[in-house]
């Protein structure tokens, strides 16, 4: 366990390192001067040559990069202001630290991510689960429209008929608003309820329809059919045995989809007006706020990575063959 | 045992032969799988006797309806587009249709099932030990611990080593033959007074093969459970049955004694079957004969006899009645089979046309001719001539070994 974790992190970082690099290219590809921007309209060349000098983009690129990546490690003084440990550069457009940014950001996207994730897989499997349990009656086709509905629509199409229906007509969940967990946590959750349910409708028919097939599949399997032969009830053999042998696949489905949650939070904090990871990436895109585009792809990116690995040493506990 | 095949709408035929209550009894068993095809006919009235503490071979190519039988029997088969119709009593308890909740409490306890393939009948997901102690603890109320000695002592009695260690292992860490003894530890954790054997030993090696008949004898021995015993081995079969019933297309074509199938069979599909064998000592410029073909649809079985379009003595029946006619399973006692040929007739063609191609010696194959009495004359005339190559040497048995269990 220990030396898988020990692989695997080390992998993870040389991921990362690679994907730094990239958006680091990225960032001297676009046909935009940095110091242009933070310059502003009136600009001599003198003053684009100060703030090179400044910023460092008078060095060679491969320097700028490293000085970028220890700066995350060391943290960095720059010109315009000090950038503390986890540096990922400060912010054009109000000079603060991006990482402080990002950790006001994501504890929004997080709990829309866990939260929606949650929802997803309870309702998504749970379909799932019913419809292969009652496999070619009525109820299998009745879960299996239902998580059909699921996939025809889109967030920002139900999110305001959401907010429409169930926060100011019937007045039953809050519109949605920014969680803080630490100070007022259960406002914090009547806050998330209604973008998690928005944000996991898209979700469901996957997982149900992926759950049904591999339950059904599950169910053929002889293991599956010893247990019955030995007379166990069906309920503990359908749970006991085909959902054991059926949560791997699942979770390596759910590893897939963790950059579409990631993508899913972007579209539903832009629905619910939520400030989180997803809105900043848009905010600090149209503003050009390069160094913030670059931290909230890392950071997102080093979640990804970082969620995979635990997903990776979660098969070790379903599954007894695979040791780690 | 005995066995019939009925004419088709006969809802109960009689039981032959009154040896008191059979054990397990199953009457004109019919089971058909609807497909996007049409209808299979998987069973086509199937009937058969056990007693106990007997062992019933059931022998068949794949897809002769074996494996449907026994999941019948017990209730595994999947109940969307299967209909089973017949009878099927367990000591005098009525399976077919019985109420899940009771075939629950029968299955693992009363009657249990040993599958093929150990690999893939046994969950990779939980240990050894607990797939062993969880039917001992649903059918006797036994505790977690209580549960778990039993299991150890299980893997003890099917010869696993330090049982008391292998007990925490998953399957995975078993090797193949370990992992089919663990199968029977979990089939018999109960007691089990009928214990189906679904081809227990194909998937194995010979040596481990032999192992595993030994030891489903010797707890046979100490048990007087009855088995069926499913396989396409005769070699398997003269070592462990005591009567033999041959499937064929979804039907019992002939039945009898171990003795009566392998010393003087009746049904070309039994020659057949036989003549395919090879034998160690069988004269090395005799090729063996297949049968040819394959087995026929089910979807759409052939008319009159379904062996017939495979069968090379259709022309010795006058009237072409093989291809129009469907033969009855026609029973003296528990010995008969199916087929339009008269009885001297089957009698002689097996004698001058099958028995020498099988190797064994001429002299030996004409008392057997003779008459049904025939083969006890020849015990002594061809001790170990039946050795099939399948069979590991050192536990060779000769057709005969059944009796001796008697």
């Amino acid at each position: 366990m220990l030396r898988f974790l020990v692989r695997r992190v080390l992998a993870a970082v040389v991921i990362l390192v690679l994907i730094s690099a990239v958006t680091y290219v990225l960032f001297f590809a676009l046909p935009i001067d940095p110091a242009q921007l933070s310059c502003g309209k009136s600009c001599t060349p003198q003053n684009i040559a100060l703030i090179h000098r400044n910023l460092g983009l008078d060095k060679p690129v491969p320097v700028q990069w490293w000085d970028y990546v220890s700066g995350v490690f060391t943290g960095r003084h720059l010109p315009l202001g000090n950038c503390p440990a986890p540096c990922l550069g400060l912010s054009f457009t109000n000079d603060t630290p991006i990482w402080s940014t990002l950790m006001d950001r994501f504890p929004t996207t997080l709990s829309l991510g866990v939260g929606g994730a949650a929802i997803f897989l309870t309702v998504g499997v749970g379909l799932g689960l019913l419809s292969a349990w009652r496999q070619g009656r009525l109820t299998d086709r009745i879960a299996s429209a239902v998580s059909l509905l699921g996939q025809s629509v889109q967030i920002y199409f139900i999110g305001p008929l959401a907010i429409f229906l169930f926060a100011d007509r019937l007045g039953w969940l809050d519109a949605g608003h920014d969680p803080d967990w630490s100070s007022d946590p259960v406002g914090s959750l009547s806050g998330v309820i209604l973008p998690c349910l928005v944000m996991s409708v898209i979700f469901w028919s996957n997982y149900s329809r992926q759950t049904r097939s591999l339950m059904i599949e599950q169910l053929s399997e002889e293991h599956v059919r010893t247990a019955r032969a030995k007379g166990m009830g069906s309920a503990y053999v359908f749970f006991r045995y085909a959902l054991r042998g059926a949560m791997g696949p699942i979770i390596t489905i759910f590893g897939i989809d963790l950059g579409s949650i990631l993508g899913g939070t972007v579209i539903t904090e832009s629905t619910f007006g939520l400030h989180g990871l997803g809105q900043l990436a848009v905010s600090a895109v149209l503003g050009t706020d390069l160094p913030m585009e670059m931290g909230v792809m890392l950071f997102g990116a080093t979640a990804i990575v970082a969620f995979n690995i635990l997903i990776d040493a979660c098969y070790a506990f379903i599954d007894p063959r695979i040791r780690l | 045992m005995t066995t019939v095949t009925t004419p088709q709408p006969r809802p109960e035929p009689p039981a032959p032969r009154g040896t008191g209550d059979p054990f397990l009894s199953v009457r004109d068993l019919r089971v058909r799988f609807a497909t996007e095809d049409g209808e299979v006919r998987a069973v086509d009235g199937l009937s058969f006797d056990l007693e106990r503490g007997r062992t019933l071979g059931i022998v068949g190519e794949s897809g002769s309806g074996k494996s449907v039988t026994n999941l019948a029997v017990l209730g595994l088969h999947d109940p969307r587009g299967t209909t089973v119709s017949g009878r099927v009593t367990l000591d005098g308890q009525e399976l077919l249709g019985a109420p899940r909740k009771r075939l629950e409490k029968l299955r693992g306890a009363k009657m249990s099932m040993i599958f093929q393939d150990s690999l893939t009948a046994l969950s990779p997901y939980y240990t050894v030990g607990r797939q062993i102690a969880e039917p001992y603890r649903k059918h006797t109320g036994a505790s977690r611990h209580r549960a778990r000695q039993r299991a150890v002592e299980m893997l003890g009695r099917v010869g696993i080593p330090q049982p008391q260690r292998r007990v925490d292992d998953f399957p995975h860490q078993f090797s193949g033959g370990m992992r089919q003894r663990a199968m029977i530890a979990l089939a018999l954790v109960c007691d089990p007074q009928l214990l189906i054997a679904d081809e227990p030993t194909t998937a194995l090696d010979v040596t481990v093969q032999a192992q595993i008949l030994d030891l489903l004898k010797d707890l046979q021995r100490q048990t007087g459970t009855s088995i069926v015993f499913v396989t396409h081995d005769l070699g398997v079969v003269a070592d462990v049955c005591d009567d033999v019933l041959v499937m064929y297309a979804g039907r019992c074509v002939e039945t009898g004694t171990v003795r009566d199938i392998l010393k003087t069979p009746e049904h070309p599909y039994s020659w057949g079957l036989l003549s395919s064998i090879p034998r160690l000592k069988a004269p090395v410029d005799v090729p063996l004969r297949p049968i040819p073909g394959s087995p026929p649809s089910l979807l759409d079985p052939p008319p009159g006899c379904p062996f017939h379009p495979r069968c090379a003595f259709r022309d010795e029946v006058a009237g072409d009645r093989c291809a129009t006619e469907r033969p009855q399973l026609l029973l003296t006692g528990a010995r008969g089979s199916a087929c339009h040929l008269d009885g001297d007739r089957k009698r002689a063609i097996f004698a001058d046309r099958i028995r020498p191609a099988l190797g064994r010696r001429p002299e030996a194959a004409s008392p057997a001719a003779a008459g049904p009495e025939g083969p006890d004359a020849d015990r002594t005339a061809e001790p170990e001539a039946d050795r099939t190559v399948a069979d590991e040497p050192a536990a060779e048995p000769e057709a005969d070994q059944g009796e001796g269990n008697r």
